[in-house]
Order: C-alpha cells, then sequence, then structure tokens
C-alpha cells in the first residue's frame, strides 16, 4: 500500500482499486447464488453503483502533462511540460 | 679474503638502498609497467592508502596504491581477485623493499563496473534492500505518474505516447534529472525525493539506452536508497531490455525499456472499461438468475393445491370433525342401546311382569303368618288363659296390653310390606298393560293393533283395545 502524503491526491486511485474490489467480491457473491433475495438486491444495487464509480473514475481522469521541478529554495513547482525540446 | 681495502670507501646502507633506487627508478623498463596477478594481502588503514601484494605461483611483488589513486577505483579491491595493475617500480629505502606503485588496478576477467555491481550488489542485498517483501504492487489505476528521467531525449516521449496512448488523460509528472555524468546519480536521488509532491502514485525512474558507462548513475548506492526511500512504488526503466543495473533490483519492478515501464505502469482504459462493463454484465445476468429463481419457487408455491383451491386444504379437517361427529353420535347411541338393554333387563324382571302374583304370594303368605300368629297367639294365650282367668282378676289390664303391643307390630309389619309391593309402583301412577291371556305387553308386537287389553291401575284396571302402534319413545328421543 502506497503512504499518503499531504499533497498526494492518489486517493481516489486507491478508492478506484477498493471499488473494483468491492464489485468483483459482489459479482461472485451474487454468482454463487446462496444469497438471499433481499441480500441479492441490496449487493446488486451497490454493485450497479460500484461499477459507475469506476466508470465515472475512468471518464474523469482528464490532465495535462506536467513537470515537477524544485526552486532556488528547493521548494516543488509544478508547470506545463512542453515536450522535450531536443534530444 | 680481506674485506677492508685501503682504496674504498664502504657505503652506508642509505647510500647503497639510495643507489639501487636510483637505478631501479631510472630504468625506463620499469618506469611504466603493466602487472598482472592475484591480489592478496590487502590492508586499506584510515590513511585511505591501499596495500596489497599480487603474487602468482613463484613470486610475490609488493604493491602500494595511494589515496588519491585508490579514491578513483570502481571497484573495491578484495583478496583472491586477478587484477591488472598499472604503476612504477621504486624501493621503499625503510624497508629496502621495491615495490609496484600502482596508480590504476582493474579486475581481469570481470570488468571493474561490471565487479562493482556485483559487490554493491551484494552489500545492498545483504542489508535487505532487494528483498522481494519490500517490493509494493502497483495501483491498478494510477492517478498521476512521475517520470524521474531527462526532460530530454526519445525516453521520455515514448513514455509519454504510450501512457496517452493506453490511458488519455492519465495524470504524468515530469521530474526532470541528469541521467549521465558524475552528478546524475545526486540528481536522481533528489528527483525520487519529489515523487511524493508530484501527487504521484506511482513513479518510473530510467533513461533509454546507452553505453554501461552512461548507464553508470543507475548502479550508484544513492539512487538505489532513493527509490526504497520513495513512498510509492518505483518502476526501474533503464537502457535497453540487456542493461540491468542496481536500480533495477531496488525498484518495485522493473522493465525492460521506458516504454515497457509505461505500459506496466499506465493500464488500458479500454481494458479497464471492458472489466467494468463484465462485472456489470455479470451482476445483472446474477441477479436476474436469482429473481427468476425467486418467481419460479413462487410460482411452484401458487401451484400448490391450498393456495389455488384453499377449499381443500379444509378437506381434511373437516373429514376429521365428522369422523368425530360420527363416532360421538355411534357412541351415543351405543349408549342409548346399552340403557335400553339395562330398562329391559329390570322390565323383565317378575315383578314388572306380573305385578300382581307377587301381591298373590305375599297376601297368602301374610295369610299364613296371620293364620300362625294367631294360633301361636292362642298357643301363648291357652296356657296363660287359665293363668289370665285366673289372674283375670288380678292383671286384666296386662293381658290387654300385650294384644294391643302385638297388633301394632303387626300393623307395622303390614306397612312395610305395603312399601315392599309392587302395586305401590300402580299408585304411583303407572300401569301394566297385559293381554286377554294375562301376558305383560312389552312391546308394541305383544299387542297387535285390534286386540283387547287389559290395563291393570293402582285401584282396578281398564279394558281396552288398541288401535294403532306409536313410535318408540326413545327412538322418538333421537
Amino acid at each position: 500500500m502506497s503512504t499518503e502524503t499531504p499533497d498526494a491526491g492518489h486517493a481516489p486511485a486507491t478508492k478506484f482499486e477498493d471499488a473494483m474490489k468491492e464489485l468483483e467480491a459482489i459479482v461472485a457473491r451474487l454468482e454463487r447464488g446462496d444469497l438471499p433475495l433481499d441480500d441479492s438486491l441490496a449487493a446488486f444495487q451497490r454493485g450497479v453503483e460500484l461499477a459507475r464509480l469506476c466508470d465515472r473514475q475512468l471518464t474523469e481522469a482528464e490532465q495535462r502533462v506536467a513537470v515537477l521541478t524544485a526552486d532556488e529554495n528547493g521548494r516543488p513547482v509544478l508547470r506545463a511540460f512542453e515536450g522535450s525540446e531536443k534530444a | 679474503m680481506s674485506v677492508s681495502t685501503p682504496d674504498r670507501q664502504p657505503l652506508t646502507v642509505s647510500g647503497l638502498t639510495r643507489l639501487i633506487r636510483g637505478l631501479v627508478e631510472g630504468a625506463p623498463a620499469l618506469r611504466d609497467v603493466l602487472v598482472e596477478g592475484e591480489l592478496s594481502n590487502l590492508r586499506t588503514p584510515p590513511s585511505g592508502h591501499a596495500y596489497f601484494v599480487l603474487k602468482d605461483d613463484a613470486a610475490v611483488l609488493r604493491c602500494v596504491m595511494f589515496r588519491q589513486a585508490a579514491e578513483r577505483l570502481r571497484f573495491t579491491p578484495e583478496d583472491g581477485l586477478k587484477v591488472l595493475a598499472r604503476g612504477s617500480v621504486s624501493v621503499f629505502e625503510r624497508d629496502g623493499q621495491y615495490q609496484l606503485y600502482v596508480r590504476a588496478l582493474e579486475p581481469t576477467g570481470l570488468g571493474s563496473l561490471h565487479l562493482a555491481v556485483e559487490q554493491l550488489k551484494r552489500k545492498l542485498a545483504a542489508e535487505g534492500l532487494f528483498d522481494p517483501a519490500r517490493k509494493r504492487r502497483l495501483p491498478l489505476l494510477p492517478r498521476r505518474v512521475a517520470l524521474v528521467t531527462s526532460p530530454h531525449g526519445a525516453a521520455v516521449r515514448d513514455m509519454i505516447r504510450i501512457a496517452q496512448r493506453r490511458f488519455h488523460g492519465i495524470g504524468l509528472v515530469v521530474i526532470p534529472v541528469l541521467v549521465q555524468g558524475p552528478d546524475a546519480p545526486e540528481s536522481i536521488a533528489r528527483g525520487l525525493e519529489l515523487v511524493p509532491h508530484a501527487g504521484a502514485d506511482a513513479a518510473i525512474v530510467g533513461r533509454g539506452g546507452g553505453s554501461i558507462e552512461e548507464l553508470w548513475a543507475f548502479n550508484d548506492e544513492r539512487v538505489a536508497r532513493a527509490i526504497r526511500a520513495c513512498p510509492v512504488p518505483v518502476v526501474s526503466a533503464v537502457g535497453h531490455e540487456t542493461d540491468v543495473t542496481i536500480a533495477d533490483f531496488a525498484a518495485d519492478l522493473r522493465a525492460p525499456t521506458p516504454s515497457a515501464a509505461a505500459e506496466l505502469v499506465v493500464p488500458e482504459r479500454a481494458a479497464l472499461e471492458d472489466r467494468i462493463d463484465t462485472l456489470a454484465r455479470r451482476i445483472s445476468a446474477a441477479v436476474r438468475a436469482k429473481l427468476a429463481r425467486a418467481w419460479q419457487a413462487l410460482d411452484g408455491l401458487r401451484d400448490r393445491r391450498v393456495l389455488r383451491d384453499p377449499a381443500s386444504a379444509l378437506a381434511a379437517p373437516r373429514q376429521r370433525l365428522s369422523t368425530a361427529c360420527g363416532r360421538l353420535a355411534a357412541s351415543a347411541r351405543s349408549r342409548v342401546r346399552h340403557e335400553r338393554v339395562r330398562l329391559d333387563g329390570l322390565r323383565h324382571r317378575s315383578v314388572l311382569r306380573d305385578p300382581a302374583a307377587p301381591i298373590a304370594v305375599r297376601r297368602q303368605a301374610f295369610q299364613a303368618l296371620a293364620g300362625r300368629l294367631a294360633a301361636s297367639g292362642r298357643r301363648i294365650t291357652a296356657p296363660a288363659r287359665s293363668a289370665l282367668a285366673a289372674a283375670a282378676g288380678r292383671l286384666p289390664a296386662a293381658g290387654r296390653m300385650a294384644a294391643e303391643r302385638r297388633r301394632a307390630a303387626l300393623r307395622t309389619a303390614a306397612g312395610r310390606l305395603q312399601a315392599l309391593s309392587p302395586l305401590a309402583v300402580l299408585s304411583r301412577g303407572y300401569s301394566v298393560c297385559r293381554t286377554a291371556a294375562g301376558a305383560v305387553v312389552r312391546r308394541p308386537a305383544d299387542a297387535p293393533a285390534g286386540t283387547e287389553v287389559d290395563i291393570l291401575l293402582a285401584e282396578g284396571s281398564l279394558g281396552c283395545l288398541v288401535l294403532r302402534h306409536g313410535t318408540d319413545p326413545e327412538g322418538a328421543a333421537r
């Protein structure tokens, strides 16, 4: 597991993985078919929710390529990456 | 032979040694020698100089390597190593020893760089830096990937292109570092330290192909330690497939090339979408199947007779109830029958059959008793009569009193007898029906319609004609 850092925004990624895992577990449970009907419907509802959540995370990831450098004080600075200038 | 010779001045030891040293140092062949041998007796005191010997099967050569030269070594000398040494021969006067002053040393067989890698690898492995248990798993979908590499060149371009192709819009942050030259290891290590500040949850560290010297920075201990210190999983991607560096061992995952690293770290969006779709479809199918089974079960229940024809459910209890009623009636009937039998039994008693007969019998007995009483009275009185007559004068009252007592006793006995008489029954309103022949009529068949019967009442009797047969009083009660 990755450690959390204050400015690291990777919680959603972890959530994606957890959501996928839970979704897969729900599918397996439902396919086994031994859940009572009420629980089946609740699991189904949760599963559909998770599938939507996962799907949304795939489509929401629209990011630009950035460059991270340290400024003169050693503080990290993020700016747009213009592509590699020359070899 | 005498040692002392007047015309020759003896040399001092120092003088002679200096002379030899001069000769040795003056010999062009000894000024720059290349010598190959097995390194042995290595000593590395804190001064930083290195002392050792080179030997072969037959000879030993003392060697010294001063600090400046020793620091330039790209591997750590160790005993038993076959090496090629380059330097000059001179004499160490204090010990009277000639020795090789080594300016450069490299292992033969393995290249020195290779050896250095092996040595560092062994050291870091011993520390547990390459422990498989320390390898971290890449996130399924990284939010942002840090590319710790040169911002120039094909490697970074390839990684960005492949990452975007696999997952358009994936977050990528280039952390520019020097990937070759003496400052490269420090630069790479600092770049890895910036990874968490990039908000990245995975990192790729590497560079494109080059000579082993150009890739040397990735064999640096600082780089290896920075990789392990990085809080997110690091994939190494150094040079080409055949290039293996210390960084590869330290990394959580080794990719053969930078492009391959991008493929390892960035998932294919379409594949993930497919996976989600498949799971969603499977979940729907599973629930549909579950519902279908539930409907089927419900239909099965609906088909049961109880629900289809609720009245039929009552059939069994109703049957039980009717059986119970039947048994109850039967038991009542049997009770009635039993009572009737008892009653019939009672009817057959002679008293009821011919109530007059016992009266006659008893009357006879009474008369006999009365006769005997009179006789006995006479018997009692006869002897007494004379005495009575004799005593009549004295006790006329006593005789009268005794007779009176006897009469009273007789009256009491008659009353008791009267109570026992069946005629007493008649006095309560019952009557006895008899045929002309005198037989008691018990059932209609005993007196067909049209016959005459005689009905005995408590007082007198009635001559009657049977008109018709009525119902059985018990049957009517049923």
